[in-house]
C-alpha cells in the first residue's frame, strides 16, 4: 500500500497554486498520473524521489514512512528505494549500458540480476554499447533498466516515452507492462496519452488545478468523455472569412487542416489561435484502419 | 657559457604545486558555485574573479601586509605554527593560488553547468551520495573542463610576477622564480641570461597551450563521431 498527502506552494503560468495531493495505491498496481502540463505532475513524482520537498504532508511505502513533516521525518532521496525514470533518460555519458546498470548497485552486490535484467529488457547485445551510440528507444529502455537495478520499492516514470516514435512506444508501452508484472511493481507513472492510459493503468489519477479530482480504472475516470456518444474534436482557428452572414473557419485538428461554415453567433467572439471544440452533429463515421 | 636553471626549476616547482593545491580547492568550490541557491554565491564569484582585473601588486600588497609577523595573520602564524609567510616559498605558493583561482574556478564551473542536472540527480535516486556522485559521474564527464583548468592554473602561475616580486622578493633558490630573474638579468644588463630564461618561458608556455587546444580538439572529434 503507497499512502500519499503532500502540500507544496507552487508558482504556475497563471500564478501561484498550491498543489495538494492525495493518493492511494494498492500493491502491484500500475497507476497513471494524468493532466495537463503544468499541473505539477512531475514536481509530485520528485516530491516522491526526495528531490524536491514539499511543504508539509506524508509519504507512506509499505510500513516505511518515507516523510512525515508533523515527526520530522524526510527520508534524504538517496534512503528512498525508488527508481526514476527521467524525461530525458540521464542517462551516465561515460559509462557503457552495463556500466550504467551496475552503477545503481550497491558495492559487491550480485551481479546475476544485472544480467538478468539485461535479458528482460533485450539489451545483452548492446552491454558494451554507450549510451549516445543508441537510439532513443534503446536508451529509454536503459533507462527503466537502471531504474529497475535497485529493486525499487516504487518506479516512477516521468513521461518516459514522449519523445518516441508510435512503433517505439508502442513495443516500450509492452515491455513496461510485462516488467510490471513479471518483477511484481508499484509503478506510477505521468502521461497525457489517453491511449496510454487505457492500455498500462489499473487506475489512474486525474489532476487538475493542483488536485486529484478524480481516480479509479480508466474506463470510469474517461467515462464522460467516453460514453456519451458524440465525438469532440478539440481545434484551433487558423482564419475567419466571411460576409457577415455565414463564414467560413479554417482550422486545425490534430495535423489536419479543414474548413468548416460558421453563424455569426458562433464566430463572435472567436479569434484566430483560439482553441474551440468541434461536435459533429449527425454522425456515424467510415471505420478505416491504418496500422 | 654557465646557465642558472634553478629559477627555472623553482618556476616549475611552485606551478606544480600551486595546480595541485588549486585542484583540491577549485573542484570543490566550483561545484558549489555552480549548483548553490546561496546568496553569498554572488560574492563568492565576484571574490574568485578578483584576480582577473586587480592589478598583482595589490594583491602582493595586501598579502604582504597580511604576512607581516606586525600584523594579526602574520603573528598567528609565527605563535602557533612558527611559519612565516612573507619572502618565503610556502607565501609564494599561498600568493600563486589566490592569484590563479579564478583559472582553475571558471572552467569548473562552466563544465558543471554545461551538465544537465538530471545527471547528479538521477546517481542521488540510484542512493549514491554528493561525494561519489562527484568523482564518478561528473568529474568523469567534464574532462576537458578539467584539463583545461589544470593547465590554464599551471602556465598563469608560471607567468606570474607582481604578486611573486611582493611578497616573495628576489632570493635565490627560495623565491627567485623566472620571471622574476629575467626582470632581475635585464636590470644588471646580463642580456644573455635574460634570453635563456625568457625563451624557455615563451617555448614551455606556447607548448603547452598547444598540447591543451590538441586534446580537446581531439577530445571533441571522438565524442563527435561516436
Amino acid at each position: 500500500m503507497i499512502d500519499i498527502d503532500i502540500r507544496k506552494r507552487l508558482m504556475g503560468a497563471s500564478g501561484k497554486f498550491t498543489l495538494h495531493v492525495q493518493l492511494r495505491m494498492e500493491n502491484g498496481e500500475l497507476a497513471a498520473l494524468f493532466g495537463d502540463s503544468g499541473a505539477g505532475k512531475t514536481t509530485l513524482l520528485r516530491m516522491l524521489t526526495g528531490l524536491t520537498t514539499p511543504d508539509e504532508g506524508m509519504i507512506r511505502i509499505g510500513d516505511e514512512t518515507w516523510l512525515d513533516t508533523r515527526r520530522h521525518i524526510n527520508l534524504p532521496v538517496q534512503k528512498r528505494r525508488i527508481g526514476f525514470v527521467f524525461q530525458d533518460q540521464a542517462l551516465f555519458p561515460h559509462l557503457s549500458v552495463h556500466g550504467n546498470l551496475t552503477y545503481a548497485l550497491p558495492k559487491h552486490s550480485d551481479l546475476r540480476f544485472i544480467d538478468e535484467l539485461l535479458e528482460l529488457t533485450g539489451l545483452t547485445v548492446l552491454r558494451d554499447r554507450r549510451p549516445d551510440t543508441l537510439s532513443g528507444g534503446q536508451r529509454q529502455r536503459v533507462a527503466l533498466a537502471r531504474a529497475l537495478a535497485r529493486r525499487p520499492a516504487i518506479l516512477l516514470l516521468d513521461e518516459p516515452l514522449s519523445a518516441l516514435d508510435a512503433n517505439t512506444r508502442h513495443s516500450l508501452q509492452d515491455e513496461i507492462l510485462r516488467l510490471h508484472h513479471a518483477l511484481g511493481l508499484n509503478t506510477l507513472m505521468v502521461t497525457h496519452d489517453i491511449p496510454e492510459v487505457f492500455k498500462l493503468a489499473d487506475r489512474v489519477f486525474m489532476l487538475e488545478n493542483g488536485a486529484v479530482t478524480r481516480s479509479g480504472p480508466p474506463a470510469a475516470v474517461f467515462a464522460d468523455r467516453r460514453c456519451d456518444g458524440k465525438i469532440r474534436l478539440p481545434a484551433e482557428v487558423l482564419a475567419i472569412e466571411g460576409d457577415g452572414v455565414l463564414h467560413t473557419l479554417t482550422v486545425l485538428v490534430g495535423k489536419q487542416i479543414f474548413s468548416v461554415v460558421a453563424v455569426n453567433e458562433e464566430v463572435r467572439d472567436l479569434r484566430i489561435g483560439d482553441r474551440i471544440i468541434l461536435l459533429p452533429k449527425t454522425f456515424s463515421p467510415m471505420i478505416v484502419a491504418v496500422n | 657559457m654557465n646557465l642558472d636553471w634553478q629559477p627555472l626549476i623553482l618556476t616549475l616547482q611552485l606551478a606544480g604545486v600551486t595546480t595541485l593545491l588549486l585542484l583540491l580547492i577549485g573542484v570543490p568550490l566550483a561545484w558549489w558555485i555552480a549548483s548553490s541557491c546561496s546568496r553569498f554565491k554572488i560574492v563568492m564569484e565576484a571574490l574568485v574573479s578578483l584576480p582577473l582585473i586587480l592589478p598583482p601588486s595589490v594583491l602582493g600588497f595586501y598579502l604582504l601586509l597580511a604576512f607581516s609577523p606586525e600584523h594579526f595573520f602574520g603573528a598567528f602564524l609565527r605563535d602557533h605554527f612558527a611559519l612565516s609567510l612573507v619572502f618565503s616559498f610556502p607565501g609564494l605558493v599561498v600568493g600563486s593560488v589566490l592569484f590563479s583561482l579564478p583559472f582553475m574556478v571558471q572552467p569548473l564551473q562552466a563544465g558543471f553547468q554545461a551538465l544537465p542536472a538530471s545527471l547528479a540527480e538521477a546517481s542521488y535516486t540510484l542512493g549514491k551520495s554528493r561525494r561519489y556522485t562527484l568523482f564518478k559521474v561528473l568529474l568523469p564527464n567534464i574532462h576537458p573542463a578539467l584539463l583545461t583548468g589544470t593547465v590554464l592554473s599551471f602556465a598563469h602561475t608560471i607567468g606570474e610576477f607582481g604578486v611573486v616580486l611582493m611578497i616573495g622578493g628576489n632570493i635565490p633558490g627560495v623565491t627567485r622564480v623566472a620571471s622574476i630573474a629575467i626582470y632581475d638579468e635585464v636590470e644588471s644588463l646580463n642580456y644573455t641570461a635574460a634570453h635563456f630564461h625568457a625563451a624557455v618561458l615563451l617555448a614551455l608556455s606556447f607548448t603547452i597551450l598547444l598540447v591543451v587546444y590538441a586534446i580537446n580538439k581531439r577530445f571533441h572529434v571522438t565524442r563527435g563521431t561516436l
